[in-house]
């Protein structure tokens, strides 16, 4: 019943059937072993730096991060940069203040901006708003296993131009196999060699890709390594708790089961 | 309080003497406490304390959440990403509480299947069925309200279609619809309501909770044989029976702590599992999502929902008869609210003597086909609205139906179910078995 109007509305935005497009194209996600993922997963610090500066010198250009905090670049477990640091980052860039009414140097206490163009999605969360694995059939068999896969969309849509273009509408669309529909209005932003690390570190795409990725999940999910022990102490904790409980209900009850 | 023979609460000393006197208050939680319990109950008897814990958990850390958010179409979701980022633990507290919402729906869905199969609803517990039915309609009700206060586009578009169920209803629906929003759309009014709503809710759960707890003290628990305690004295029913503290206190302790052992691995590891991601981006209303689903627990129902299409044949002659007043869109409404409202009248539709399914083998297989509907239409719930899914969902609704309507009321007419043991005793005594004497 719901069919119609939302069929309809995808008509209009021109991206009809695109839900099922990740699915039906199997392969198009690549897993990949981010540091982050599993039990022990931990942020990779000089990666989150080395993201940092891919989404400075690349994405910032027209992305914005509107939910992240400067000051949040210097916490534990995340990008981990030095207090001054963080205060010579921030001052690297304005921010509009309301009360005197002009831009001014940012503050740690500042957010990062919104986006420079409207088309550009905020980044803050992208990395968690996108899912890189379904199925199969709809039994989420493979997000159990290997992670919803946020990070991994985003790895394979930088990496997932064909080099084909077209126009539609005014607007020049590039073929990009990850992306639902095949046509995303991003030119590719990533090349070899774009982006120069200090100390020196891999600068192919697929390493540039990876390293905003995991930047980009650090900005989604900033307590991951804190939430992941936080886990970890629970299940131990809470198996010994089991354990001890299952002890004395057997006890308990041996009386009752004549097993005493 | 029940009807079981045990011991009561006597006040000892002067104040409990005084206090007895004006407050029965100790003597209630005493009895309570101490209820006759049988002895047999298997570990799918848990899931009560297990629902118990969920709606404390559920209770305290939406009470603290609720500190900071904000239910502002243009803060709400910062104020959650604020409470992720910013609020200390609060990113503990927001993952508990959300997937606290999944253990709480796999909890009542076990502890329903349960009572299906045990045939717990039976006389003279259909009082606690229908509470317990209402409870789980809350739980929804709750739910939903809950799952569009991020403000995502998951929870904006999921308004959206489930306040247009109330706008199916013919002649009044729109009204209906905008009185429930507050407006024509889903907007800040709605999102108002809703926290409103959902900050009630639990607290109307808790007092149908207890009068849920209250009616089975009523009648004592039922257990897996289906028999009942023998009541005759207080030396009778102590042989079918164990006081719920400590026996029963403990055993459900230890279970729950397993069932938290794979919350907390869940909460810790995968807390966006059961999530959708369209719903880490913003409400826009001017952008539908490709493809709306309910949240994982609604499936079945929304299976059933949008079975009903406009050339299915009922939905035809129902159109007709009524002169198109009832269309595809409020037959569906209909059914699914038809499907829970069938599952509550099954203490009259079940004619079986017999009240465990233990004992009735043609009834278990019945039984198990309707969990497996159950689940098939889970997934065909989260399937595009297209074929083969949608003639899948309408066989899947079909044997919904047919299971209460039909094969409960007759198969207990015709079946031969095989004889459940005398006493709860016999068959504790079968499993654990006396030692000879000595």
């Amino acid at each position: 019943m719901f069919k119609k109007t939302i069929l309809s509305a995808c008509m209009a935005l021109g991206i009809a059937a695109t839900g099922y497009a990740a699915e039906h194209g199997e392969g198009n996600v690549e897993d990949i072993a981010f540091s982050f993922e599993g039990v022990f997963g931990k942020y990779d610090q000089a990666q989150l730096q080395r993201g940092l500066q891919v989404y400075t010198e690349v994405c910032s250009n027209c992305h914005g991060l509107n939910l992240v905090a400067y000051r949040t670049l210097g916490d534990e477990g995340g990008v981990g940069l030095p207090e001054d640091q963080v205060k010579a980052y921030a001052a690297q860039h304005e921010v509009y203040d309301p009360e005197k009414d002009d831009m001014r140097p940012a503050i740690p206490s500042d957010k990062f901006g919104d986006s420079q163009y409207d088309g550009a999605p905020d980044l803050s969360l992208m990395a968690k708003a996108r899912k890189g694995f379904e199925g199969p059939y709809g039994l989420a068999l493979n997000p159990l296993f290997r992670g919803v896969g946020g990070p991994e969309y985003i790895v394979a849509i930088l990496n997932g131009y064909t080099g084909e273009e077209k126009e539609q509408a005014g607007t020049v669309l590039y073929e990009n196999t990850a992306f639902p529909g095949g046509w995303i209005a991003m030119p590719p932003p990533l090349s070899d060699e774009l982006v120069e690390f200090e100390p020196a570190a891999p600068n192919d795409q697929k390493s540039l890709s990876e390293d905003v990725a995991s930047f980009l999940m650090w900005t989604a999910e900033p307590k991951l390594v804190q939430r992941k022990k936080a886990g970890l102490v629970a299940v131990i904790f809470l198996t010994f708790l089991a354990v001890m409980l299952y002890l004395t209900n057997k006890k308990l009850w041996a009386k009752a089961k004549r097993k005493d | 309080m029940s009807g079981i023979p045990h011991d009561h609460y006597e006040p000892k000393s002067g104040f409990e003497k005084w206090l007895h006197k004006r407050l029965p208050i100790v003597g209630l939680a005493y009895d309570t406490l101490m209820i006759p319990t049988p002895k047999n109950l298997n570990w799918m008897w848990i899931w009560g304390i297990v629902l118990a814990f969920t709606l404390v958990l559920q209770i305290v850390t939406g009470i603290i959440l609720a500190m900071h958010y904000t239910p502002n179409v243009n803060m709400a979701f910062q104020s959650v990403e604020h409470i992720m980022r910013d609020v200390n633990y609060g990113w503990l507290l927001r993952y508990t509480h959300a997937n606290g919402a999944t253990l709480f729906f796999i909890a009542v869905y076990v502890h329903i299947f349960r009572g299906l199969y045990y045939g717990s609803y039976k006389s003279p517990r259909e009082v606690t069925w229908i509470i317990g039915m209402l409870i789980y309609l809350a739980m929804m009700a709750t739910g939903f309200l809950g799952y569009v206060l991020p403000w995502g586009q998951m929870s904006f578009w999921g308004a959206t279609v489930i306040t247009g169920l109330f706008g199916a209803i013919p002649g009044i629906g729109e009204s209906i619809q905008h009185w429930l929003l507050g407006g024509p759309s889903v907007d800040n009014a709605t999102l108002n309501r809703f926290f409103s709503l959902h900050y009630l809710l639990p607290f109307v759960i808790v007092a149908l909770v207890a009068l849920h707890i209250w009616a089975f003290h009523t009648t004592g628990n039922s257990n897996p044989t289906g028999v009942e305690v023998r009541r005759g004295s207080k030396e009778e029913a102590e042989k079918d029976t164990l006081p719920f503290w400590p026996y029963f206190v403990i055993k459900d302790l230890y279970a729950l702590a397993v069932v938290l052992i794979v919350f907390a691995a869940i909460v810790g590891f995968m807390p966006n599992f059961f999530g959708e991601p369209d719903n880490y981006k913003m409400a826009n209303p001017l952008q539908t999502p490709p493809h709306i689903v309910p949240e994982w627990y609604y499936l079945p129902f929304y299976a059933i929902l949008r079975a009903f299409t406009a050339d299915v044949l009922v939905v035809k002659f129902a159109g007709f008869i009524t002169g198109g007043i009832i269309d595809a869109k409020f037959f569906g409404v209909i059914a699914m609210f038809g499907a829970i409202f069938v599952m509550a009248l099954v203490p009259w539709l079940d004619t079986s003597k017999v009240r465990s399914g233990r004992y009735r083998p043609a009834f278990r297989f019945f039984f198990w086909l309707l969990a497996f509907d159950f689940m098939f239409l889970m997934w065909l719930g989260s399937r595009p609205a297209e074929e083969p899914y949608a003639s899948m969902a309408l066989y899947g609704a079909f044997y919904w139906f047919a299971y209460f309507l039909v094969i409960l009321p007759l198969l207990g007419l015709f079946e031969k179910p095989k004889t459940p043991p005398e006493t709860i005793e016999a068959d504790f005594d079968s499993h654990y078995p006396p030692k000879p004497a000595e």
